[in-house]
């Protein structure tokens, strides 16, 4: 609830300082106070938050930066690309000492952090690379081995045979492709499993169950689907009903709480956690080294983990 | 408003396929002319028995009882939310904002579900007031506000989206087991068709058989003629709208009983899809014209390409090229046809 509250300051903060700064044109203002215990300003560019994952790493990023004494400015791309580079743009020009940013679009985010580049501003990307400029720290979880990792956990869970289905996400998006790459590396090395159909399901919840259901038209005779994040393996497990986690596993990607959940019901027979809260957590964390002069790693992976049915209470808070 | 301004004759214009007309030409017409005349008047629906014919050759798996009752759970949600955009385009508008309220209504029942002592029954009710509630806040806005549809809607695509971010704080909620009914099945009959039927046989009861539908036909054809002949043209605008509301939350509960949760992000881009499936039907996007029969037909195109290319294991970067060229299709023949049948 607190949210829209926060933005709408955010956002009239951001008015007046812009306002100030072309009254008074570009002077030095109050950047050195020479106290050492200097408050930060990190302003945190997001995708989305129409996404449960990006609402937690925005969580973790809050909680650390309130743990540290940093300012966190939250601003929100809705997935589009140039509202990003425009909210970027207005974080440079009211002043942030740094910018974390999770590209909607990879290739896109190198002219958007082009004015913190400029402004000789430390940037900071999580979850998803900059292509084409050099941030100071890229924070993301290893997708390609979370991928096989759940090659594995499936290829386990159907004793290492039979036909399998491939739920994509996103046609494009890198995280989709690194996880199917790290699946069908991982599932190559089991002679007897055949991956029958791989359509795309765009992430959605929905388009899972409806994907699904066609699929299983076609292949009556499936023991197991991976779906590239939760929300679709939720879709799937949601058309296979009673079948899901019995006749057919079901292997996701993500860890998101309804994700949990299924593992601990016993419908999702495994999911790779990425850790959200900790990719926004390790963000910020980055960031303040960086603002305090200490060299940080160029990228920092934070584990993903298969969650199954024996680790799931480690998981669910 | 409506004042009674005397209305000279003014000629009426109802859509071009009237009872009485078709009465006429089935008496004076041979069984040739006659089967003409039903193909001409049905493009959309040998489109689709030509797709189906076609999936049939192409797959032993698409001609089946269950996938075709799969196909119609598919058409459900998308084919509700276009009966509810089939009043607004036979008036000449438009309405973006389904999708957003498909989400928000169904968001507003399950938070009051899970936050409130309110049994689920009330829950569903209310969040059907809801959807019902933003489409005459869209409605009043274009007949008084003399918004343009197109940008009033838009504004409650945004607005609605918005406060479902808000309500939800992003994340999906369980919905209670009156909306979850929505989405299994009575007996062997899953319940999103008896919803899809049902919301159908209203449309069309509605359109053709009452004063308010045929009046949405006259709005349609030509507002001022509509306007003069006293006509509450005003209150017809803010019916269509809160129809199209009340169906796009009706859409959006179906959504989530199938998922058993309220998704923030759910129906997305339905409006589009709902928009498609009108005008496949042989509605005109400059009023006038349009059928619940014809609606339910393009909404059953729709959910036949993706059910017969996910079947054929289509790659997805073909699968939207082909939906896009396939109404592209079906609308360009339906208007060749217009235009020699005139």
């Amino acid at each position: 609830m607190h949210t829209p509250l926060r933005s709408l300051a955010a956002c009239a903060a951001a008015l007046c300082l812009t306002l100030s700064l072309s009254a008074c044109g570009r002077g030095e203002t109050s950047s050195d106070d020479d106290s050492g215990e200097k408050t930060y300003n990190v302003t945190l560019a997001l995708s989305t938050l129409n996404n449960p994952f990006f609402v937690d790493v925005r969580d973790g990023a809050q909680d650390e930066a309130d743990a540290q004494g940093v300012t966190l400015d939250v601003i929100d791309a809705q997935n589009d690309a140039t509202t990003q580079s425009n909210g970027i743009q207005t974080a440079v020009v009211a002043q942030a000492d740094g910018i974390i940013i999770n590209p909607v679009d990879s290739d896109a985010a190198a002219a958007a952090i082009q004015p913190a580049l400029d402004a000789s501003l430390p940037v900071v990307a999580v979850d998803r690379a900059v292509n084409g400029a050099t941030v100071d720290s890229y924070i993301a979880s290893d997708n390609v081995a979370g991928g096989s990792q759940a090659a594995d956990a499936l290829a386990a869970a159907i004793g290492e045979t039979g036909s399998i289905i491939v739920l994509e996400g996103q046609a494009g998006a890198s995280a989709n492709r690194d996880r199917i790459e790290g699946f069908t590396e991982g599932i190559a090395a089991y002679p007897n499993i055949t991956v029958v159909a791989q359509q795309t399901a765009n992430f959605d919840r929905t388009e899972g169950l409806d994907v699904t259901t066609n699929l299983l038209q076609a292949h009556p005779d499936v023991v197991g689907i991976f779906a590239a994040n939760d929300e679709m393996a939720l879709g799937a497990i949601q058309a296979l009903g009673a079948r899901a986690g019995a006749e057919v596993k079901v292997v996701g990607f993500d860890g998101s709480e309804d994700g949990l959940a299924a593992v601990e019901a016993g419908t999702l027979t495994a999911t790779i956690a990425q850790q959200p809260k900790e990719l926004g957590a390790t963000s910020v964390r980055v960031m303040v080294q960086i603002l305090k002069g200490e060299t940080v790693e160029a990228t920092q992976s934070v584990a993903v983990e298969t969650v199954t049915s024996e680790n799931v209470a480690d998981f669910l808070s | 408003m409506t004042t009674t301004a005397p209305a000279p004759s003014t000629p009426d214009p109802g859509p071009a396929t009237s009872g009485s007309d078709r009465a006429t030409a089935t008496a004076s017409s041979s069984t040739t002319a006659r089967l003409r005349r039903f193909a001409s008047d049905n493009g959309a629906l040998l489109g689709l028995l030509v797709l189906c014919l076609a999936l049939f050759i192409a797959t032993p798996h698409f001609l089946t009882g269950p996938n075709l009752l799969n196909v119609g759970i598919q058409a459900a949600a998308i084919a509700v939310l276009a009966f509810g955009q089939t009043f607004v385009i036979v008036t000449a508008g438009i309405d973006l904002s389904v999708g957003s309220v498909a989400a928000l209504s169904s968001m507003i029942c399950c938070w009051m579900f899970v936050n409130t002592p309110l049994p689920g029954g009330i829950a569903l009710v209310l969040g059907l007031a809801a959807g019902l509630l933003t489409g005459v806040v869209s409605g009043a806005a274009v007949a008084y506000g003399k918004l343009p549809a197109f940008i009033a809607t838009l504004a409650m695509l945004s607005v609605a989206r918005g406060l479902t971010l808000v309500i939800s704080d992003g994340r999906p909620i369980d919905t209670p087991g009156a909306v979850s009914f929505l989405g299994g099945s009575l007996g062997p009959i899953p319940v999103p068709i008896l919803v899809l039927i049902v919301a159908g046989v209203v449309c069309a009861f509605i359109l053709n058989r009452t004063v308010m539908g045929r009046s949405m036909y006259a709005v349609g054809g030509n507002e001022e003629a509509a306007r003069l002949a006293g006509l509450p043209v005003k209150r017809v605008l803010v019916t269509v709208y809160g129809l199209s509301g009340l169906y796009a939350a009706l859409a959006g509960m179906l959504l989530a009983g199938r998922l058993n949760s309220a998704n923030p992000q759910a129906a997305s881009g339905y409006e589009l899809d709902a928009i498609a499936a009108v005008v496949i039907g042989g509605a005109s996007l400059a009023g006038g014209s349009g059928r619940a029969s014809g609606t339910l037909v393009g909404a059953l195109i729709l959910a036949v390409i993706r059910n017969g290319l996910n079947i054929l294991n289509v790659s997805s970067f073909w699968q939207q090229v082909v939906i896009g060229l396939v109404i592209a299709a079906a609308v360009g023949i339906d208007v060749l046809r217009h235009r020699r049948g005139s």
